[in-house]
């Protein structure tokens, strides 16, 4: 097994640093905005740009949210583990709000197709739109783009990301591992 | 993450404390999507749940079916009373021809102790005891238990007692066995003659004074006196049982302490406890009864997570 480093610490900055600036362009004071971090690993990138957000850029009213789609993902008694549940934690209706999806990696595009669905148990949103860090090109199984991307990334299938935060230890780094 | 080690949930005897953990766990996750504006989740939408009910039954009935369709299975229902096991078709047969249909998981509750593990040998499918005779119960100790955890903030090291009529319930033997899996303390109340002999080798206290019982508890589990199941008197009147065994609100404030009472339902009213206790603070009767969905919910998910596609 071998890894290299895709972004390291003070790319992985820069890069939230865009996003951030990006998401206001569009945004605003994101008064009728929330951030949804899609659960395990979304919900750590949607932390950050947050408090980006708050702290930074002084933008007051950002609500976040963090969506588990283990109970809508389309493949349930279909692997080898049992699918581990996440909590969600989503204390503000979403109907007619302007959704911002945040996930670390893109790369079928069949979790964001869950939590498509998932979300709609939430209210009927206005628009849902989605940032990711890591945009795998080329590997999409369904019809699926982000509107937001850190970085694309040409990796074969044996391939895979890591994204790693400086919360879980260590520091913010993005591999790229080969099986 | 872990799975159930058993296939089929036939008692709480068959479990071990992961399997409770994991269960709870999961039921924590059913919970926030019961509390959802719209409550479904689409998991079990290929799999099909004959809910086989040969013995009455109103809240386990709907508990179940309501947790079925907030997972998105099929259901189907089937009630002894309006069958062909009147004709005189035996258990195996009624449950092949309804598995024949296709059925993945069957829920069943069944006069006889020990229907659901013998049904488990003989058919393929995935068995969820909903009671069987006055054996075990194991989904109502489950959500008994996560009730307390819930109240309580865990369930080790509680002083729990079962009141009542413990010689005919299977709601006492699964909670003695799912309490005492937990860490819990557990003693048994009620008159002589409704305790089971060598009950103590189970490594339960026996109290037959409900003062001291209530006393020395945290909490205390009343169960309803199944008249239907007696065929020979057990105690002179049910007003000298209500007089001994009956929770009042004023025995209640006369303790040195406030203790949480739960009843699996249904509660006669002025019988094992009074109104003013059934809707008191103290009682999580109703927490009980939405708790049964969230974890009837995590069973039947777990479960169906075994059954391969």
């Amino acid at each position: 097994m071998s890894q290299k480093v895709l972004l390291n610490s003070k790319e992985v900055n820069i890069i939230l640093h865009r996003l951030a600036c990006q998401l206001i362009e569009n945004h605003n004071n994101f008064e009728n905005t929330v951030l949804i971090g899609i659960q395990p690993r979304g919900t750590f990138l949607a932390n950050r740009l947050a408090q980006m957000l708050r702290e930074d850029y002084k933008i007051k009213n950002v609500k976040l949210g963090h969506l588990d789609i283990t109970f809508f993902r389309d493949d349930f008694r279909r692997g080898e583990k049992p699918l581990e549940a996440n909590t969600t934690d989503i204390d503000f209706l979403v109907e007619d709000k302007n959704i911002v999806f945040i996930d670390d990696v893109l790369y079928t595009g069949r979790s964001i197709r869950a939590a498509l669905t998932a979300i709609q148990s939430f209210g009927r949103p206005n628009e849902i739109e989605l940032l990711t860090l890591i945009d795998r090109r080329f590997s999409r199984h369904l019809p699926i783009q982000p509107n937001y991307r850190g970085r694309q990334v040409d990796a074969i299938n044996e391939e895979k990301v890591k994204v790693n935060w400086k919360e879980h230890g260590g520091e913010d780094v993005v591999y790229l591992i080969n099986k | 993450m872990s799975e159930l080690s058993v296939n089929h949930l036939l008692g709480i005897k068959y479990l071990n404390q992961k399997d409770i953990q994991l269960i709870f766990e999961t039921a924590d996750h059913f919970k926030e999507v019961i509390n959802r504006p719209i409550k479904k989740v689409p998991s079990l939408r290929d799999i099909t749940i004959a809910n086989l009910f040969f013995e009455n039954s109103t809240r386990t009935k709907l508990s179940f079916e309501l947790a079925e369709k907030r997972l998105s299975a099929d259901v189907i229902n089937f009630s002894a009373s309006q069958s062909s096991v009147k004709k005189g078709e035996t258990l195996i047969d009624t449950v092949n021809n309804i598995l024949s249909m296709k059925v993945d998981m069957v829920v069943m509750r069944h006069p006889n102790a020990g229907a659901g593990m013998f049904l488990s040998q003989h058919v393929n499918a995935s068995i969820i005891n909903a009671g069987d005779g006055a054996h075990e119960h194991p989904t109502q100790a489950l959500l008994d238990t996560y009730s307390i955890r819930e109240r309580l903030g865990s369930v080790k090291g509680k002083n729990v007692v079962i009141v009542g009529d413990i010689l005919h319930s299977r709601v006492a033997l699964s909670n003695i066995f799912a309490l005492q899996l937990q860490g819990a303390n557990v003693m048994v109340c009620g008159p002589k003659t409704l305790i089971p002999k060598y009950i103590d080798k189970l490594g339960v206290k026996v109290e037959t004074d409900l003062r001291k019982a209530l006393n020395w508890c945290d909490v205390a589990n009343m169960l309803r006196v199944q008249n239907e199941r007696m065929e020979i008197s057990y105690f002179p009147s049910t007003r000298e049982y209500t007089q001994q065994y009956g929770v009042s609100k004023a025995l209640l404030d006369s303790l040195n302490k406030e203790i949480t009472i739960m009843h699996p339902g249904p509660i006669n009213r002025g019988v094992e406890i009074t109104s003013d206790v059934a809707d008191s603070k103290q009682a999580i009767i109703l927490d009980q009864v939405q708790n049964g969905v969230a974890i009837r919910m995590a069973v039947i998910y777990l479960l169906a997570s075994k059954i391969k596609h």
